[in-house]
C-alpha cells in the first residue's frame, strides 16, 4: 500500500513541478520494514562466519557476499527511497551508471591483479645475475 | 549599383538575425533548490566511486601480510558486530527524525537528530578504540600492504562519519535558530541521504573486509 502511495506521489510531483519535485514521502512502516530486514540480514552473515555452520570457507564467503548485496538493495529501497520515478528517473540512471563503473573497477582490478600474481615467475635470489 | 549593394547588405543583416541560438532563450521557472537533491545524489555516486577504488585496492593488497599480522589475528568480530549495530541504529533514528520533520515538529526532530549523532559518535569511538588497539599491538599502517589498504579504506569511511556528525551539529544549530524552513528541510534530506549512504558503504566494509578477512 505504501509503495503504491510512493509511486503515485512521484508521478504527481513530476506533473505539478512542485516544491518537493517527486521526492517520495517517508513512512514509519517503510523505515521499520527496512530496519527489521537490515537487522536480520546483518545478523545472518555474522552468525555464519562466527559459528562456521556452512563448513567450507568458500560457501560461507559466497553466502555472505550475496546477503550483503541483498542488504544494500534493502537500504536503497527503504532508507534512500530509490524508486524508478524519483527525480524523473535520473537518480536511478545515475545509480545504474555508478554500479556499472563499480563492478568494472572491482572485478577488473581483482581479475587482472590475480592473474598478474599467479603468472609471475617466483624468483629466488640465487637465480639473479 | 549602390541600391544592389544596400540590398545585399540588408539581406546579410537579415541572415545574421536568423543565426541559430544554441541555448534555451526563455528558461522556465525552477523552484528554489528544486535540483539540490538530485545534485547531492550525483555527489554521492561520485563518492561511491572513491570507495569502489579503495575497495579494489584492499581486494588486491588484502592478502599481502609481509609476514605481519593477518585479519584473523587482528579482527574482533563481536566488536565489529557492536559497531555495525551502532550505525544501523543511527540509520533508523535518522529515519524517525525525517518523519518528525515531515510533520513539522521541531523538538522531537531535534531529539532524534541528537540521538543519531550520539550513535554516530559511539560508532566512531569504537572504531578509534579498535584502531589504537591495533596500532599498540604493532599493526600500524606501515606494517604491511594489507594494513595500509585496511586503514585507508576504513579510515576514509570513518572520516565521512566524522564529517556527517559535524554537519549534523551544524544543522541542529541552524534548525534551533531559524526553525524548519524550506532550506533547512532540504539540508536535512541531503544529510539523510549522506548518512544512509555511509551505512550502505559500511555493509560493504563489514562483509568484504572484516567477515571475508576472517575467512581468508
Amino acid at each position: 500500500m505504501s509503495t503504491k502511495a510512493h509511486t503515485g506521489h512521484g508521478d504527481g510531483g513530476h506533473d505539478d513541478h512542485g516544491h518537493d519535485s517527486g521526492h517520495p514521502e517517508s513512512t514509519f512502516k517503510g523505515y521499520m520494514t527496512g530496519f527489521v530486514l537490515s537487522v536480520i540480514l546483518t545478523a545472518i552473515p555474522f552468525w555464519l562466519v562466527m559459528s562456521g555452520t556452512l563448513g567450507s570457507n568458500q560457501a560461507t564467503a559466497v553466502a555472505i557476499l550475496i546477503i550483503g548485496a541483498v542488504q544494500i538493495v534493502v537500504h536503497m529501497i527503504y532508507f534512500l527511497h530509490m524508486t524508478p520515478s524519483s527525480e524523473g528517473g535520473w537518480t536511478l540512471m545515475a545509480l545504474i551508471f555508478t554500479v556499472v563503473m563499480v563492478v568494472i573497477t572491482l572485478t577488473g582490478s581483482l581479475w587482472v591483479m590475480y592473474h598478474l600474481n599467479t603468472n609471475m615467475m617466483p624468483m629466488d635470489p640465487s637465480q639473479l645475475p | 549599383m549602390t541600391a544592389i549593394t544596400a540590398g545585399a547588405s540588408a539581406a546579410r543583416a537579415g541572415a545574421a538575425k536568423e543565426e541559430p541560438v544554441f541555448y534555451v532563450a526563455d528558461e522556465h521557472e525552477h523552484a528554489d533548490g528544486g535540483s539540490t537533491l538530485l545534485g547531492f545524489w550525483l555527489y554521492l555516486m561520485s563518492d561511491c566511486l572513491v570507495f569502489a577504488v579503495l575497495f579494489a585496492t584492499y581486494g588486491v593488497l588484502g592478502g599481502s601480510f609481509a609476514a605481519g599480522p593477518s585479519p584473523k589475528d587482528l579482527f574482533d568480530l563481536p566488536l565489529v558486530a557492536l559497531n555495525t549495530s551502532m550505525l544501523l541504529f543511527s540509520s533508523i533514528t535518522y529515519g524517525f527524525a525525517v518523519l518528525e520533520m515531515q510533520k513539522n515538529r521541531v523538538q522531537p526532530m531535534l531529539m532524534w537528530l541528537v540521538i543519531t549523532g550520539l550513535f554516530g559518535a559511539a560508532f566512531l569511538g569504537i572504531e578509534l578504540y579498535e584502531f589504537t588497539h591495533m596500532i599498540l599491538e604493532g599493526a600500524t599502517p606501515q606494517r604491511s600492504a594489507f594494513l595500509s589498504s585496511f586503514f585507508t579504506l576504513v579510515g576514509t569511511h570513518g572520516l565521512h562519519v566524522t564529517f556527517g556528525i559535524i554537519w549534523m551539529i551544524t544543522l541542529i544549530t541552524q534548525v534551533r535558530m531559524f526553525g524548519l524552513t524550506d532550506a533547512n528541510k532540504r539540508r536535512l534530506l541531503c544529510l539523510s541521504m549522506f548518512w544512509h549512504f555511509l551505512d550502505v558503504v559500511w555493509i560493504g566494509v563489514f562483509t568484504f573486509v572484516y567477515l571475508m578477512g576472517v575467512l581468508r
